[in-house]
């Protein structure tokens, strides 16, 4: 019982101190009330009053691209364009007709409008009118008293000063979808634009910074009173390519009129200096919409040029992949860089004749001959002594297959065949197979810009991966200096091998690429050429004698080169492919050794490059004017 | 004194009953609900419906549940405590694993049309169980370290399955709760000392691991024009709403704020606003005086109760109430985060009013059967 007391005692102490902390807590609820109601009522009355206080926000200024050397690759463009605020107005519908009497809306701009006037929050502005010209605006300022809500505003557009030359590495930016808006609700603003790929897309929430916001006070009939806050948007981050304007141009003139691409990179870090995709395509019409001849144009040239074949063409790497099978077959011990082997021609599996290119056969070869003479039996045999598992497992080492980290949107990792692969499409691998694959044929599929990744691997031996976005704000990148690469770890003596091949290629009696042989003092590249067949051609065929200009544009194979140069120190990988080209040596041999003599002419990695660009023009937007 | 004895003995008749009952008490009950009836007929514009008429139904059947428990034997709800306990962590963990997400969320299962909540649910039991505990501890056994680890555990797995929901709002008030039973008990101070220092040394962590949009509500409480057009336009506005009144308000119906729906889901978590704006700093403090007078007299049903089981559980129950009236009026003056924390008994909604109407429906009984005999064993758990 004692006890039972006891327990009471401390309870009664303590829940009196809780109701004690309560009283007080209740008091403090109390003064605030006090305070917010009495003291500063006034205050409150006044924004309350009338609607009180409106929000509008403050876009930021998308950032903008540079190239290499400072000079604006994707900028903003002011233009005045006519907004409706929705809480400035009791009838928009009149609003509406009284505009359309100003400055004619068509239907589809009326519908547009009307729907946005439905599924804006009331705060959100909606754009009645883009691109304003000087008369018009004229003409809704005379009229304003019979506009309650339209006002005049400035908004930016997206330009690309290069026009189609950098059309599919900065890429273009488009109105924001219904998902997007979802995503970001600053996207409902007027003007919004969202990145559709390339550069823009890649770093597309970065480009678009912070929207600020201010709050007005309005008064009942929506007139501004005073600004009561304003909150400063971020502008976009700024980024500066590693593209250069002038390489990217010579590149372009020398694929002008082909269907076809091209990657130069510094193969010591993987700067991309200059990636074409011809034919190209004038980025800005996305802005404010592409009209439908516009877009059949593109969707029915044979050529595609919108798709940044460069990046997203994926091909058959033919020949060009004899590099790989040659430092797999090494690696692995299959074949030495000093074994030989006989070329009769052909190569037969149980039934199955794979020939060589050359009809009468190499002879016995080493792998700087098989190289040199790219002799497909000798790579048949190396991939079928080494198979596919090693050979695979050194494409992706190379970057074949896989995702090089390329820092632009829509970049395919292409493919490289393993058995395991096959069999999720239920099929076995066959040995045939494996020997194709030896010659970059079959299933292999591959983008220039991993080719170009792969010259870089196979010049300098370090893993580089290729990127364009050389610094964002002014700070330099990660990975835009060789040491942020690591070394490739495969032996030098094999590398040798393979770069001495390629040397033959370009530069020795009888190497299948003499057309790429530089015609500057001192200086030499080396290369492998590819042929990449779009259609499997037969043995009757063959047997004919068969030449493939015979056959339709489409049917042709593609023409492949990669290559780098100075050969004894490498300061430009290249490769390219020319769709439907033909043989490598005869379309992609010359290209290779103009665009290389542009790359070391101009020399953009070894110039001195300024890093910060200039400082960020930002767009101011003027307070609100009172309607 | 006759009387007295034949309670203890447990035979209080229907009549006795009825004669105990805090008829005060339930006249004040009446009399929030009253002003909810009110601040939701202004929420829908001067307008039983759709919010007010729909609200008074649920009140009558909660009026009839508050009564039935109210008459119910505490000795028996004693009895139920730790079964009900187990049912409220297993709805809480159906909740997780088929629960109706909304808004991010996973909190609600619904039963036949109705939208039930198991954290509200699980508030009361976990009182019921801690009150049943600490009912059988002597003094000196409350001393004892591992005399407390089973209620300490008890309170943590409920929090933890409501963090999980994610729920930080009810979570940090079901721990609250559990704290404050805790101290009526007779913990020593040393022990809250401790606990204390340890979640503030937590709370860098905790924060690690809050969801995205906890991490942002917090910014954005600290910094409203982060969000001008999210989280922070509620505060604003609501806080426009609440100051625009005045010492004696804008008049019934003549809210602008309210009436021109610049505060979303007025008449839930921002009802306290509507009540601000129309009837001034007057009615706001009459509003707030009468939960004061809710809350002390679950106190004082508390303090004249003569067994701890009942003690404890009014004392948790209006500590639960006095929580949920702080956060949401704090949250509408914008000095505290906005948590999603309704106005029991005022704010729309039924499962937080069904809720609340259980929970004084037990004060209640508390109150009814304040003097009656409680068996103390002393049995089990060993001292």
């Amino acid at each position: 019982m004692k006890r039972e007391i006891m327990r009471s005692g401390i309870f009664t102490r303590r829940a009196l101190l809780v109701a004690g902390a309560e009283i007080g807590i209740f008091g403090l609820l109390g003064a605030r009330l006090y305070k917010m109601q009495v003291v500063d009522g006034a205050k409150y009355t006044a924004m309350a009053r009338g609607n009180s206080v409106s929000i509008r926000l403050l876009p930021a200024s998308r950032g903008r691209i540079f190239d290499r050397f400072g000079a604006e690759v994707a900028g903003n463009r002011q233009n005045w364009r006519a907004l409706l605020m929705v809480e400035q107005t009791n009838d928009t519908d009149s609003v509406l007709d009284a505009f359309s009497k100003l400055v004619a809306l068509s239907d589809s701009e009326r519908s547009r409008i009307i729907r946005e006037l439905h599924t804006h929050q009331r705060y959100v502005p909606v754009m009645l009118r883009d691109f304003l010209t000087w008369d018009q605006m004229a003409l809704i300022e005379v009229n304003a008293p019979d506009l309650p809500g339209v006002l005049i505003d400035v908004g930016a557009t997206r330009i690309y000063p290069k026009s189609e030359l950098l059309a599919h590495v900065v890429g273009y930016v488009g109105p924001p979808h219904d998902q997007d808006v979802k995503s970001d609700p600053t996207l409902s603003m007027p003007g919004m634009r969202v990145g559709r790929t390339g550069v823009e897309a890649f770093n597309d929430i970065a480009l678009r910074g912070h929207a600020g916001a201010q709050q007005l006070e309005v008064n009942a009939v929506g007139r501004v009173i005073r600004e009561l806050d304003r909150q400063e948007g971020t502008p976009g981050t700024d980024i500066g390519l590693s593209i250069d304007t002038m390489l990217q141009q010579a590149v372009t003139d020398r694929l002008d009129g082909l269907s076809a691409s091209a990657v130069v990179m510094d193969p010591r870090n993987g700067e991309v200096l200059a990636m074409v995709s011809q034919p190209g395509f004038d980025p800005s019409l996305f802005d404010a919409g592409v009209s439908n001849t516009q877009w059949q144009s593109w969707m029915n040239d044979p050529r595609k040029p919108l798709v940044n074949k460069a990046a997203a063409g994926l091909y058959p790497p033919g020949s060009t992949f004899k590099t790989v099978t040659a430092m797999a077959a090494m690696t692995s011990g299959a074949v030495g860089p000093n074994d030989t082997i006989f070329c009769p021609g052909h190569y037969d599996l149980g039934n199955a004749r794979f020939y060589c290119w050359k009809k009468g056969g190499h002879g016995p070869l080493d792998m700087r001959g098989g190289l040199k003479n790219s002799c497909d039996v000798f790579f048949y045999n190396a991939a079928l002594r080494t198979g596919i598992g090693p050979l695979a497992a050194m494409a992706n080492r190379f970057g074949i297959g896989v995702d090089d980290g390329m820092d632009i949107a829509n970049v395919p990792p292409g493919l490289m065949p393993t058995k395991a692969w096959r069999l999720k499409q239920k099929k076995p691998w066959a040995l045939g197979d494996t020997v194709i694959s030896g010659i970059g044929q079959g299933f292999i599929l591959t983008s220039p810009l991993q080719l170009a990744t792969l010259a870089s691997r196979v010049a300098t031996g370090r893993a580089v991966g290729p990127h364009v976005a050389r610094h964002r704000d002014g700070v330099i990148q990660q990975g835009t200096a060789a040491e942020d690469w690591p070394e490739m770890s495969l032996s030098e003596h094999h590398f040798t091998t393979i770069r001495e091949g390629m040397w033959d290629v370009v530069n020795a009696q009888h190497g299948t690429a003499p057309t790429a042989r530089l015609k500057l003092p001192g200086v030499q590249m080396a290369g492998k050429t590819g042929s990449a067949q779009v259609v499997r051609i037969g043995r009757a065929a063959r047997e004919r004698g068969f030449n493939s200009m015979n056959l339709p544009w489409a049917l042709r194979p593609h023409a492949l080169f990669i290559g780098f140069a100075p050969y004894d120190a490498p300061r430009y990988a290249l490769a390219i492919v020319v769709e439907h080209g033909n043989a490598g040596a005869d379309v992609a041999g010359p290209l290779a050794r103009d665009i290389m003599t542009d790359a070391l002419t101009l020399d953009p990695a070894g110039r001195d490059t300024p890093l910060a660009p200039k400082p960020t023009a930002q767009i101011t937007i003027p307070p609100v004017r009172a309607s | 004194m006759m009387e007295r004895r034949l309670w203890r003995e447990g035979s209080l008749g229907i009549a006795g009953k009825v004669w105990q009952t805090n008829w005060i008490y339930l006249l004040l009950i009446c009399a929030l609900a009253a002003v909810g009836y009110v601040a939701l007929y202004t929420a829908a514009g001067g307008s039983s419906e759709p919010y007010a008429q729909k609200q008074l139904i649920r009140f009558g059947i909660g009026l009839v549940l508050m009564i039935a428990l109210a008459m119910t034997d505490i000795r028996i709800i004693a009895k139920w405590s730790w079964p009900l306990y187990v049912v409220g962590i297993i709805l809480l963990l159906v909740v997780a694993r088929y629960g109706h997400v909304g808004k991010g969320a996973q909190r609600w299962i619904a039963i036949g049309g109705f939208q039930l909540q198991p954290s509200e649910l699980m508030k009361i039991c976990l009182v019921l169980a801690l009150a049943h505990w600490f009912h059988r501890a002597s003094y000196e056994r409350v001393g004892k370290l591992l005399f407390l680890v089973p209620p300490t555990l008890a309170v943590l797995l409920p929090v933890g399955l409501i963090l999980k929901e994610p729920n930080l709002g009810t979570a940090v008030i079901t721990g609250a709760i559990g704290a404050a039973i805790f101290l009526a008990a007779g913990v020593r101070w040393w022990k809250f000392v401790i606990v204390i220092a340890a979640l503030g040394a937590a709370l860098p962590i905790a924060y690690h691991h809050l969801h995205d949009y906890q991490r942002q509500r917090i910014l954005t409480f600290m910094h409203p024009e982060r969000d001008p057009l999210g989280t922070g336009y509620n505060i604003i506005q609501s806080k426009i709403a609440l100051g625009s009144g005045g010492m004696y308000g804008r008049g019934f119906l003549n809210g602008s704020q309210g009436n021109l729906d610049f505060l979303p889901e007025k008449q839930t978590d921002f009802i306290f606003d509507l009540i601000a704006e129309q009837f001034g700093l007057v009615g706001s403090l009459s509003v707030l005086f009468l939960l004061l007078l809710i809350v002390l007299g679950g106190m004082l049903i508390a303090l004249r109760c003569r067994h701890q089981f009942g003690r404890l559980v009014a004392l948790g129950i209006s500590v639960d109430l006095f929580l949920y009236v702080f956060v949401n009026i704090a949250m509408v003056m914008g000095a505290i985060p906005v948590g999603g924390v309704p106005l029991p008994l005022i704010s729309y909604g039924g499962s937080v009013l069904i809720t609340a109407m259980l929970a004084f429906g037990i004060l209640m009984s508390v109150h009814v059967h304040r003097d009656v005999e409680f068996p103390e064993s002393n049995a089990w758990p060993p001292p």
